[in-house]
């Protein structure tokens, strides 16, 4: 084959192949928008964080602002220790309420930041002082069991035991 | 006569273990030479050029169309499983994560292998037998520099462009699938994969990938060809060879890859 369309077809062929690279980059990576300006660590205690996992966002007001970089479990309190990395840009005063939250019924776990009205703003290293935790399902559905077989049209007793038979019975079912 | 036999079974297992111990000092003797002429490759470029076109260019059919079907059926399975959850929007996170992280490298890699790699072997395995490579040693040509390493350095250039492309074209083939066939919204199909797939984590561990297995697919075939035996059943054998052995060589480095990138937890 002749010398220059050898040379034409094999710049084609790593012109289109880097045109691919760039199209995984800004059109499937969003590399763009994502910016991975190091930004500043926050952390927050919570009781219970169900099923959120690292790499999960932070979102204020649904804009993501950050990434949960770093989950351990605190032994003296037996409390989750969550480090949150938040986009330089975006700050938040002292008095924010971190709250562990689900987008839909089946959807992501993420951390919800609703901000307060601290004049002084959190800073790199800071901890929020406010926290809520995950909605556990079952307990949630265990409880309201439980208030169901309580109020209901159950003998007038009303003890306590009976109640929790009243319960068991109905979790029974 | 049965003590005979026996031995004669002994003196095969011996044999066997002997010449793959031999074969395995000649790869790593043949490696190490390879890695001592690879800048070689770039003084000669006209040639790593040549190599490319064979490698890369004459590729490329069969990974892009491969590629558009690979994403479109993608695309019509996922979406079969994905509407009974509800979460049709999510096609564009399956199809995109598949494809960048699991089988653009490796279904180009496993491509590339039969496409590529056999004709490689074929080519140095002829060049072999018909005693070119002897001819060029007594020019004082020596054969890895001007045979081996181009067509090492070729392949290994070739592999990643080819897995972008095929990604790119299966990311294509399910937005067709999926947007303009089924339906789906075609902002939440980008939008969702756009918030889902990491430059870092998803697009160049999958570069990453499609490197390592271009260079294994690219080392078993150059060896493959240089070690065959002189004879047309020989060239054969090793053709042969080069397809199995690179085509498992990267389904194994693909799970320590994997294992190492994605862990789940990291």
């Amino acid at each position: 084959m002749n010398r220059s369309t050898l040379d034409l077809w094999v710049g084609i062929f790593v012109t289109i192949g880097i045109a691919a690279i760039l199209f995984l980059a800004l059109k499937v990576g969003n590399l763009l928008t994502v910016t991975n300006a190091p930004g500043y660590r926050v952390e927050a205690a919570f009781d219970n964080i169900g099923g959120l996992k690292v790499r999960a966002p932070v979102k204020a007001a649904g804009v993501v602002v950050g990434r949960v970089e770093q989950i351990r479990l605190d032994s003296h309190t037996y409390q989750a220790v969550v480090s949150m990395n938040i986009d330089r840009g975006f700050e938040f005063s002292k008095d924010t309420i971190a709250s562990i939250l689900t987008s839909g019924l089946l959807g992501e776990v993420y951390v919800g930041l609703s901000a307060g009205g601290d004049t002084k703003m959190l800073a790199n290293g800071d901890r929020i002082a406010k926290t809520q935790s995950a909605i556990v399902l079952e307990k949630l559905i265990g409880q309201f069991l439980f208030d169901k077989a309580a109020s209901g049209p159950a003998p007038a007793s009303g003890t306590p035991a009976n109640a929790a038979n009243a319960a068991n019975a109905a979790s029974a079912k | 006569m049965t003590t005979q036999a026996l031995a004669g079974v002994f003196r095969r297992i011996g044999g066997a273990t002997l010449d793959s111990i031999a074969r395995l000092g000649f790869a790593a003797r043949f490696s190490m030479a390879l890695v001592t002429h690879l800048p070689g490759a770039f003084r000669r470029l006209s040639l790593t050029l040549r190599e490319i076109y064979f490698a890369g260019v004459l590729s490329l059919v069969v990974i892009l169309v491969s590629g558009l079907f690979v994403g479109m059926v993608l695309a019509l399975q996922g979406f079969d499983v994905l509407q009974r959850y509800g979460a049709n929007d999510s096609l564009g996170v399956l199809v995109a994560l598949s494809l960048v992280r699991e089988l653009g490298p490796v279904v180009a890699g496993l491509l590339f292998a039969s496409r590529a790699g056999s004709a490689v072997t074929a080519e140095i395995g002829l060049m072999k037998t018909t005693e070119q490579l002897s001819a060029m040693e007594m020019m004082a040509v020596d054969p890895l520099a001007r045979v081996v390493a181009p067509r090492f350095v070729g392949g290994v250039i070739s592999m990643p462009l080819l897995a972008a492309l095929f990604s790119t074209l299966g990311v294509y083939g399910a937005y067709l699938v999926g947007v303009k066939l089924i339906g789906i919204d075609s902002g939440s199909f980008w939008a969702n994969m756009q918030a889902a797939v990491d430059f870092r984590y998803d697009i160049v561990n999958g570069i990453i990938k499609s490197v390592v297995f271009g260079t294994a697919v690219s080392a078993i075939a150059v060896f493959e060809g240089y070690n065959a035996r002189p004879t047309a059943e020989g060239v054969s054998t090793a053709t042969t060879r080069t397809v199995v052995g690179s085509s498992l060589a990267i389904l194994a480095l693909d799970f320590v890859l994997t294992v190492f990138m994605f862990r789940g937890v990291h």
